[in-house]
């Protein structure tokens, strides 16, 4: 077998990154699905004659701790001291592979790869001992950031064999030795953030702290409505603020929007205090076009119309129409979820150069190579002269995988002819998000005289994301095999439908996607079946999933079903989650009183699995979570306590959907602007204690991210009605109890 | 002309007096671990302390700190030891990060005002103060750490 990884040592382009004397390698991160791209070499692990490691993070850090997971990886292999590892943050470049982090996918695509890299390096360290001691290679052995040889007589640092070991050939993957899971010294054991230190003192750089010399700030006066255009705009005002520089045009957006500018009057001044003031002294008259008849209030009723309409098939099995037909005991319930912003704490943000035909820019992105396009269209140069630095992202949850204010920053630097920083103001964020699309659903069950269901009908209706590339689009596509089509309940009658909704605001992902609204109907419908039965909820869900199976979704009726071998769906799993759950909460012995109960929901996204217990108190209308037990199966983990942190925050995220996040639109704008009309958990409205239980795993890494927050609003509306008999059906909750 | 003290040093400014301390720290002093987060007072990445007690940068204009000790977080600590800071990293508490500046300052202004705070003493007085990332479990038990406090 040829090998992955090549040396690269000697290669000229590598001089900025590392000395001469280095050893570096280079593997290729295109993940094993997409084999058969071009191979080229990619990230770079090195090891420079002083010892020290370098290892190039080529995703982006957005609280994950992927920038510390990812190198933990390669060190692990390479049984490097991890204190003398240094973390290079990678600009972006296709050469990496897929740098877009998101869809939790960052350890789950590059875990082998990357312990490749490492274990690559260390094999070819101990072949140069063993080739200066003329002793077999099998007798060497790289150890914490030395080779010694088995007999114990003599050892040499890494960094003393790294000119030798530059200048030999890679060895074949087959030669390669790896570690055993039980040599492990970094994966599966918590090692703090690389960025603690830096983020607790202040000094670390997210997006609006970045500066280029001679920057101007803008602030940007942007379409209110998606399409609106200028009717009149008066700047005389904005011109006259003290330290306001110029007040420039940006061209309105057309249609399909994808990540573009979306355009508008940009207020240039010198510093962001100014250009914001500057910008309120703008007087914009628009035309709102096509959209300004958005209302959400009637698009949220249409909707929940058309999900009690047919709509196009995704999953068919039996036939649930003859069943509902023979005329036993139906149940049947409609949900709806709202539009959510992302709110993270960093607004977006950019600050960029365009000089002699190329951009610089320094961004909080999720998705460099998305900003090297996007920026590259926006001002008319090449892909590969748009050089994007990422810095520390304060929160993303997928809004930043979208480079709009990237672009911004280039083509007002274009226009300005200096570096410019864009800064968005919290409204600005709020109006102009990729909002998490608003969802109605409608479910239909008939049951048997045992409450179990012999035929199942859901049907989801969501304006999708694919109106960023065509506007008319009005159907889920892949969305729906986010906790749609892929129910787990081995049900003779099961049908899965999809509605049309168009989009009338710019819709995108957000943390778990159509997994939140899609698992909000699936858990909830579950636990009115089981209410309905009188049925205790955890024993019907597991009866409900059945016997543990290796699900096929093919086989059970799923229109273009793409199995995954490596990660099939496997229901041991879900059940195993749910059953840990129950019994950390202590399920068993908290019977549901009025005023307090215990909820549960379960779900796998992202292919890991997951399942929640929420404890709940409803006393006067308001609602105290003192504790969430969460049970996850995610495969192999690489640092225990980011997962758990994850988990941790899905709890609170999952609380502010279930609780209190709505965005709303009257005359095609957004009612909401700051964290007063759209607030989000704070540290007295969140679960007080959220305790994760990690299933130890030695199957593939799968996502972390993402898959804890689907679960949580199902099982706190649960909780809700176990402890009140009140019935959410539509989220947020905020004053349905009082 | 404005004269006031930033982390023990004179610090001056001749500019629009309305303007909010926040974005003199960051944009004329690159002092950017004090954060922006909503301009209104209603998230807290903004907090320092002046003459001691915690405030919202964002709010606060320059012609009201004339004079004032201001501390960010880059001066809570020299060598960033404050025990917050050290239970901060004890706890692992930053997920990205961007909030916790502000949520280090007011808890600092916490324990200066109550030294041993209880449950509820934490709910009200960090509630202003807001983490996307959902960090507040841990933001608990680092405090309860610094302060010696069961948690």
């Amino acid at each position: 077998m040829t090998p992955v990884i090549s040396n690269v040592s000697r290669r000229g382009f590598l001089g900025q990154m590392f000395s001469a004397g280095a050893l570096v390698l280079a593997a290729p991160l295109v993940p094993a699905a997409k084999a058969d791209a071009v191979w080229q070499p990619n990230v770079y692990l090195g090891i420079e004659p002083d010892g020290t490691v370098k290892i190039v993070a080529h995703r982006s850090e957005m609280g994950t701790g992927c920038r510390t997971g990812l190198p933990m990886i390669v060190a692990d292999e390479l049984e490097a001291d991890w204190a003398r590892v240094k973390v290079i943050q990678a600009l972006g470049d296709p050469k990496y592979g897929s740098q877009d982090t998101d869809g939790s996918c960052s350890v789950r695509d590059f875990y082998d790869i990357l312990r490749t890299a490492g274990a690559t390096a260390r094999t070819m360290l101990e072949n140069a001992a063993a080739a200066k001691w003329g002793v077999p290679e099998s007798e060497c052995h790289g150890k914490n950031h030395f080779v010694a040889h088995d007999n114990g007589d003599r050892k040499l640092a890494y960094g003393e064999l790294a000119g030798a070991a530059a200048t030999a050939k890679v060895p074949d993957k087959s030669a390669v030795r790896y570690k055993t899971p039980d040599q492990f010294r970094y994966i599966g054991k918590p090692i703090p953030i690389v960025d603690l230190k830096p983020i607790v003192t202040g000094r670390a750089t997210f997006g609006t702290d970045a500066r280029m010399p001679g920057m101007v700030y803008a602030a940007i006066e942007r379409p209110p409505v998606m399409g609106a255009t200028i009717k009149t705009c008066d700047d005389a005002a904005a011109k006259q603020v003290k330290g306001v520089e110029q007040v420039v045009m940006l061209d309105l957006a057309k249609p399909p929007y994808g990540f573009k500018a979306l355009g508008g009057v940009a207020v240039i001044a010198n510093n962001s205090w100014t250009a914001l003031q500057g910008r309120k002294k703008l007087k914009v008259a628009w035309d709102a076009g096509e959209n300004g008849a958005f209302d959400s209030a009637a698009y949220k009723q249409q909707m929940i119309d058309t999900a009690r309409k047919p709509g196009r098939v995704a999953r068919e099995l039996g036939n649930v129409d003859t069943e509902f037909a023979k005329g036993g005991k139906t149940l049947e319930a409609s949900y709806y979820t709202p539009m959510l912003a992302h709110a993270s704490m960093e607004p977006v943000a950019a600050v960029a150069e365009f000089k002699n035909g190329q951009v610089v820019t320094w961004t909080c992105t999720q998705d460099p190579q998305a900003v090297q396009d996007t920026v590259a269209r926006a001002v008319g140069i090449k892909k590969e002269d748009v050089e994007c630095h990422v810095t520390l992202l304060g929160g993303g949850f997928g809004r930043k995988s979208k480079p709009d204010y990237v672009a911004e920053a280039a083509l007002l630097s274009k226009q300005v002819g200096k570096p410019v920083k864009v800064v968005w103001s919290r409204e600005d964020d709020v109006h102009f998000d990729y909002f998490h699309s608003p969802a109605a659903l409608y479910m239909k069950a008939a049951v048997d005289d045992r409450g179990r269901p012999t035929a199942w009908l859901q049907r989801s209706v969501f304006p999708p994301i694919a109106m960023q590339g065509n506007p008319n689009e009005e159907y889920g596509g892949f969305q729906l095999s986010m906790g749609w089509t892929d129910i787990p309940y081995p049900i003779p009658n099961l049908r899965v439908e999809n509605g049309p909704a168009k989009a009338h605001v710019r819709i995108g992902w957000l943390r778990s996607v159509s997994n939140i609204y899609h698992a909000f109907g699936v858990q909830t419908f579950t636990d009115e079946l089981a209410a309905a039965a009188g049925r205790d909820r955890v024993e019907y869900l597991l009866e409900l999933i059945g016997d543990p199976r290796v699900i096929d979704f093919g086989k059970e009726g799923e229109k273009g079903a793409r199995s995954d071998p490596k990660f099939p769906f496997d229901t041991a799993r879900l059940r195993n989650v749910i059953e840990l759950a129950a019994r950390n909460s202590g399920w068993a012995n908290k019977k549901a009183a009025p005023g307090r109960a215990l909820g549960i929901a379960a779900h796998r996204s992202f292919l890991t699995y997951v399942a929640a217990v929420a404890d709940v108190e409803v006393h006067n209308g308001h609602i105290r979570i003192p504790r969430v037990d969460i049970a996850v199966d995610p495969g192999r983990v690489i640092n225990p306590d980011r997962v758990k942190s994850q988990f941790e925050g899905a709890a609170v995220f999952g609380t502010s959907i279930a609780l209190m996040g709505e965005i709303t639109a009257a005359h095609g704008r957004i009612q909401q602007s700051n964290f007063d009309l759209y607030p989000v958990a704070r540290i007295n409205e969140a679960p007080v204690e959220t305790h994760v239980h990690i299933v130890e795993s030695d199957a593939p890494p799968a996502g972390v991210g993402e898959p804890g927050v689907p679960p949580i609003a199902p099982a706190i509306c649960n909780a809700i009605f176990a402890a009140t008999g009140k019935r959410i059906r539509e989220l947020p909750i905020k004053g349905q109890l009082s | 002309m404005i004269h006031l003290t930033i982390n023990g040093k004179p610090a001056r400014f001749d500019g629009d007096p309305d303007m909010p301390l926040l974005w003199y720290l960051r944009d004329e002093l690159a002092l950017t671990g004090t954060k922006f987060g909503c301009g209104m007072g209603l998230c807290g990445t903004c907090t320092v302390h002046v003459n001691g007690e915690a405030a919202r940068s964002c709010l606060t204009p320059m012609r009201a700190v004339a004079g004032k000790n201001i501390t960010t977080i880059e001066g809570l600590s020299p060598a960033g030891e404050h025990p917050l800071q050290k239970a901060w990293e004890a706890c692992n508490v930053p997920q990205c990060g961007y909030c916790q500046s502000g949520q280090i300052m007011q808890a600092a202004a916490l324990l200066k005002s109550k030294p041993h705070p209880t449950d509820h003493d934490i709910d009200s007085e960090m509630q202003g103060n807001i983490c996307r990332c959902g960090t507040y479990q841990r933001i608990r038990r680092a405090i309860k750490m610094a302060a010696g406090v069961e948690a």
